[in-house]
């Protein structure tokens, strides 16, 4: 397993096959959770590794594993990685974990994670199926972050509420002058739908963009290597 | 003189109807402004301005012929029928902010003029009601606030608003009536009321009308949706009244309220957004009065024009494709 295989990996869990830009895949967690920056990147991390540690578990595992009952056993694998970092949010972060609530147990029935463990971690070896299951989760930790950041900024004014859920003594950051009224949409539900759409154009646009731009690169460097 | 087929007619351009519409909005928007003040002038300014700059934005990032799409007037539509939507004393930014969602989210994300499942100025309404529930429900009180006043409450930074402004007839109703043992006869002598709906607010309603009446005398629009919307309005509030007076106000005051009359004539009737076909419309805009009854009545939202018409936009599709009249020449199935 080399290492231009892994950051190739890595390359299409952050970027090209982005799980809730490109795949549209865990939309209900994403759309849910993306309230704010804190909740997002605080949800994205804990599916981060329950994807890298159940990655590399089923990869370890895979020849072990009767074909025909596959999914019950992975979804087994998947239930107790969670049901740990369940107790240790409850342990350790036990506001935060009042804040997530539902929404960590749920990673379980979480479709991204089902979905690498079946399609990625079930054909390959355990080092690369935990790059990928964590090459994914990153890249969902970074669109959570992104739409957190998106929604509590228009919505509220400031960033990283409930910071202190972490940090104690962490206090939240007014981005926007004090009169800022607020766009409470923004953090209700169609504002989740309406900030995702927007990033899933912009993804297109940036693809876009680089497609042009390779196209154009293309017949320029031409006559140079001729 | 006799004329024979075919009948040749100047086909009816966008720029025309919107102009028309435009016009048949002068006289509401003269009334308003002689019982309220200038303030309704100043957010049709900002509306507008808002408008046309997102508009013409807009196409430009799209590629579109911008002096031609501006022309249809569609979005000074758009921006009129919004300022005359929001309060009057709001800050300027909440018309703005409105507009601008409606110009570039409920209109050219979905493909521009023609393509908008949802009537745009009623997406703003929506989306600022549930983003602002309390700026939106300032209203202006009739002949309490000077032009000095109303500016510096638009322009201006601290609101103190409870002095200054007022409920709509609509919300002050149902307010009294939470309180026990209060009667809709009682309420309506209190003040804000007129002689037969809101004071001020009935004039203006009665401006509506007689723009819509303009519409339909100008074939602008048909008259299914208007009599189909008010009469289900009206036969509603007359049940209920008959059933509960102390509760239901009857259907002049509630014809004469709130965003009914605009919403018969300026709103349901979006040529886009609303029904096409002569029986959908008349299903379009029975679903719509009911469902505005129902929100008036039983809803926390001052008005329910604004939802009943974004919920009955979503149903068009569908009416419209039970209703298809059969093509001329062929059987219908029964």
């Amino acid at each position: 397993m080399n290492l231009k295989h892994l950051r190739e990996i890595a390359q299409a869990g952050i970027w090209k096959n982005n799980t809730g830009l490109v795949q549209l895949l865990g939309l209900c967690p994403i759309l849910a959770v993306s309230t704010n920056l804190i909740n997002g990147v605080s949800l994205g991390l804990a599916t981060a590794v329950v994807m890298a540690i159940s990655g590399a578990v089923v990869a370890a595992l895979r020849n072990l594993i009767p074909y025909e009952i596959r999914i019950p056993v992975f979804i087994l694998i998947i239930a107790a990685l969670v049901t740990v970092l369940d107790l240790a949010f409850n342990a350790y972060l036990h506001s935060l974990y009042l804040v997530l609530g539902i929404f960590v147990p749920l990673i379980v029935t979480n479709c991204i994670v089902l979905a690498r463990v079946e399609a990625f971690a079930a054909k390959n070896g355990p080092l690369s199926s935990a790059v990928d299951g964590f090459a994914m989760g990153a890249g969902l930790v970074w669109l959570l972050a992104l739409l957190g950041g998106m929604r509590e900024l228009i919505g509220t004014g400031h960033l990283f509420n409930g910071i202190d859920m972490i940090i104690p003594s962490a206090q939240p950051l007014r981005v926007l002058p004090e009169t800022y009224p607020g766009f409470l949409v923004a953090i209700l539900p169609p504002g989740a739908f309406i900030s995702l759409a927007c990033l899933i154009a912009g993804k297109s646009w940036l693809d876009a963009r680089a497609a042009k731009r390779a196209a154009q690169a293309r017949p320029a460097a031409a006559p140079v290597s001729a | 003189m006799s004329l024979n087929s075919p009948y040749l007619r100047k086909p009816t351009s966008v720029t025309r109807v919107m102009a028309e519409v435009l016009l048949a909005l002068v006289p509401a928007i003269a009334v308003y402004a002689w019982f309220f003040g200038v303030g309704i002038l100043v957010q049709i300014a900002l509306a507008t301005a808002t408008a046309i700059a997102f508009e013409a934005g807009f196409l430009k990032l799209r590629g579109r012929p911008i002096g031609r799409s501006l022309a249809d007037l569609s979005a000074i539509v758009t921006a009129w029928l919004i300022a005359l939507a929001f309060p009057s004393i709001g800050p300027w930014w909440l018309v703005v902010a409105g507009t601008a969602f409606a110009i570039v989210v409920a209109k050219h994300l979905y493909g521009g003029l023609g393509q908008n499942p949802f009537n745009p100025a009623m997406v703003a309404y929506a989306v600022m009601i549930v983003a602002f529930p309390a700026l939106m429900s300032q209203w202006p009180g009739a002949g309490r606030l000077d032009a000095a006043a109303q500016l510096d409450l638009i322009f201006g930074g601290a609101r103190a608003v409870d002095a200054v402004t007022a409920a709509t007839p609509l919300d002050s109703l149902r307010t009294g009536l939470r309180a026990e043992g209060s009667s809709v006869n009682a309420l309506l002598q209190g003040d804000g009321f007129g002689l037969f709906a809101g004071r001020g607010w009935e004039w203006i309603a009665v401006a509506f009308l007689i723009g819509g009446l303009y519409l339909l005398a100008r074939r602008i629009i048909t008259w299914h949706i208007p009599v189909a919307y008010l009469g289900s309005l009206a036969a509603l509030e007359t049940i209920a009244s008959i059933a509960a007076p102390q509760s239901y106000p009857g259907p002049v005051f509630s014809l004469f309220s709130g965003a009914a009359m605009i919403g018969a004539f300026f709103i349901l009737t979006d040529p886009v957004s609303g029904a096409t076909t002569p029986r959908g419309k008349l299903i379009y805009a029975a679903g719509a009065a009911l469902m505005t009854w129902i929100i008036r009545h039983f809803g926390s939202f001052p008005d329910g024009v604004a939802f009943a018409t974004l919920l009955m936009n979503l149903c068009v599709p569908l009416i419209d494709m039970k209703t298809q009249p059969p093509v001329f020449g062929h059987k219908t199935k029964n």
